[in-house]
């Protein structure tokens, strides 16, 4: 077992008891992030990249120094192919207005998948209206995959982006982006990776990931809300447009025109989140200090754990595979004759948090026939007392809700 | 509070067994809703004599707070006219935002009260994430009442 749980005293949210369940959504924060980010903001902060004066450069270097430590920890050769942006979703929406508006039309595909989140779903979707391409998505199998044989009979020469999740919020599954990556490759189509879940949880390495794009958010992976990362694969921002104009991203302005700063800064408009980028360094530093192979390890521990013990509470369904084959530590469950929301208000009852609904993708909900689902997601801050808290409020509903008598 | 508070008895009858439930053919009035925040659903369709609710159905998926309040609701209707049911909607957001721990009467002969099994939907007021749940069906009921004027 790996023994992590020592990690939560630096979660100062944590120390009421709560068993928090509901990574997935957002992440706690540990005492370094916060720190980090109020020793900056009292001795060193100021704007980047404007000011003449000392405390402009000291600010100047963390916020660089923050997309080094980022570029580091994914494995990108360039800092430069890392983007700071408000989160994943900003993201997504810059390579679907940025690359997609530029690059799609009439007779274009674009190719999602049945089991995205709406984030790496609805911009696509507004995209293809603008520009007159066609949104086609690959299904999931009834295993809860998807389905690449379905993929590979999609792929033509007018597939011209495929968008991807890289871990399922819903499923917990984790797709095959190497091989989807090199089959789009073979067909001229770009690959962008929703990777909000993906890159908390597991050691990414954007080379041997293989995609063009990943997307992903600061808060979910212990640091701060209000910043996200767009990695993107140097050649694949040069055909990228700003999707935002303003100060900070521009060469040179006239009164009619304007022309670029260098990639990154031009898809940096306005100041950006620099206390945050701080926080996100210090997240970063926390997360190697445990090491993401042991993150990902522990998450899976308790996974298997709670499928176990799941398995056991009447009328209770797992909507995604039982098994720890390619997934990470994302459950989500439904109950006969119980609602998720009866469930989630009667696990909170309990001290336990769960996200109880549609989580951001409806489409999937459709698919798996179901309206709502309850999900428990694991960190590193969760322990197997946790998942006793879970497997008793569960129990508790059916008991309340007459399940299985 | 507990959550046996909550989830009464009646609340669970009404959610296993939901009371009015299907569609009517060519109803005078019809709205549908939905909760975005949770997704539950609910379709409404009344019928009408004069300025009486003769017939009510519904039809949906969700909570059990969204649907057991709805099928309270189609019982406290039927045979009610408008005002009347503007009274008992009052009523029913009364109860729904009362403060602290004080319990309606739960006293059917009482002067007014006209909620019936509804009553037993004020537990929700405590969890106030769920009150919005327990609405549904109302805010519903309102669009349906207002289309058919």
């Amino acid at each position: 077992m790996t023994d992590l749980s020592h990690l939560k005293a630096d979660f100062p949210v944590l120390a009421n008891g709560v068993h928090f369940l509901d990574s997935g959504a957002s992440s706690q924060k540990p005492i370094p992030v916060l720190e980090a980010m109020d020793r900056f903001a009292r001795t060193s902060y100021a704007n980047v990249h404007r000011g003449a004066y000392k405390l402009s450069v000291a600010s100047t270097d963390a916020y660089e120094a923050a997309r080094e430590r980022v570029a580091g920890f994914i494995g990108a050769t360039d800092p430069r192919e890392v983007v700071f942006t408000r989160g994943a979703t900003t993201a997504l929406n810059t390579v679907a207005f940025g690359w997609g508006l530029e690059h799609l039309g009439p007779g274009d595909r674009i190719l999602s998948t049945e089991i995205e989140h709406h984030a790496n779903l609805v911009p696509w979707q507004m995209v293809a209206k603008r520009t007159g391409a066609t949104l086609d998505h690959i299904p999931m199998t009834d295993d809860f995959r998807l389905d690449l044989a379905a993929y590979e009979d999609k792929l033509g020469p007018d597939v011209k982006i495929v968008a991807v999740t890289g871990m399922s919020n819903v499923l917990g599954i984790l797709p095959p982006i190497r091989f989807i990556s090199d089959l789009a490759h073979r067909h001229g189509a770009r690959v962008v990776v929703d990777a909000a879940q993906l890159v908390p949880h597991s050691s990414v390495d954007v080379e041997a990931l293989g995609a063009d794009f990943i997307a992903f958010s600061s808060h979910k992976m212990l640091g701060p809300t209000g910043i996200g990362v767009l990695w993107g694969r140097m050649e694949a921002l040069e055909e990228t447009e700003p999707f935002e104009g303003g100060g900070e991203m521009i060469s040179d302005v006239t009164l009619h025109d304007a022309t670029w700063a260098e990639i990154p800064h031009r898809f940096e408009a306005g100041t950006p989140p620099i206390i945050e980028a701080v926080g996100l360094h210090a997240a970063v530093d926390y997360l190697e200090s445990i090491g993401m192979d042991q993150v990902l390890a522990h998450d899976l521990e308790l996974t298997e754990i709670a499928l176990d013990r799941l398995s056991d509470v009447p009328g209770l369904q797992i909507q995604g595979p039982t098994n720890l084959e390619d997934r990470g530590g994302v459950i989500s469950m439904s109950m006969d004759g119980v609602h998720a929301h009866d469930l989630a208000t009667i696990l909170d009852e309990g001290g336990v948090a769960v996200r109880s609904g549609h989580h951001c993708a409806k489409p999937l909900m459709r698919r798996l026939g179901v309206a709502a689902t309850a999900r428990a997601s694991f960190y590193v801050y969760n322990t197997e007392e946790d998942i006793d808290a879970l497997i008793g409020g569960l129990r508790k509903a059916g008991d309340l809700f007459g399940v299985g008598s | 509070m507990s959550l046996e508070d909550l989830y009464r008895e009646v609340i669970l009858d009404h959610y296993r067994s939901p009371r009015n439930k299907g569609h009517l053919e060519d109803p005078d009035a019809r709205a549908e809703g939905v909760n975005p925040l949770c997704g539950d659903e609910l379709t409404i369709e009344l019928n009408f004599e004069d300025d009486m609710v003769s017939e009510v159905a519904i039809d949906g998926q969700g909570c059990s707070i969204s649907q057991s309040s709805a099928s309270m609701m189609t019982e406290a209707i039927k045979g009610k006219t408008r005002a009347e049911i503007e009274t008992l909607t009052q009523q029913f957001r009364d109860m729904m935002s009362l403060d602290g721990e004080a319990e309606i009467e739960l006293d059917p002969d009482r002067p007014g009260a006209v909620l019936g099994d509804l009553e037993s939907l004020q537990g929700v007021r405590k969890y106030p994430v769920r009150i919005k749940c327990a609405s549904l069906g109302w805010n519903v009921l309102l669009e349906a009442l207002g289309e058919d004027e």
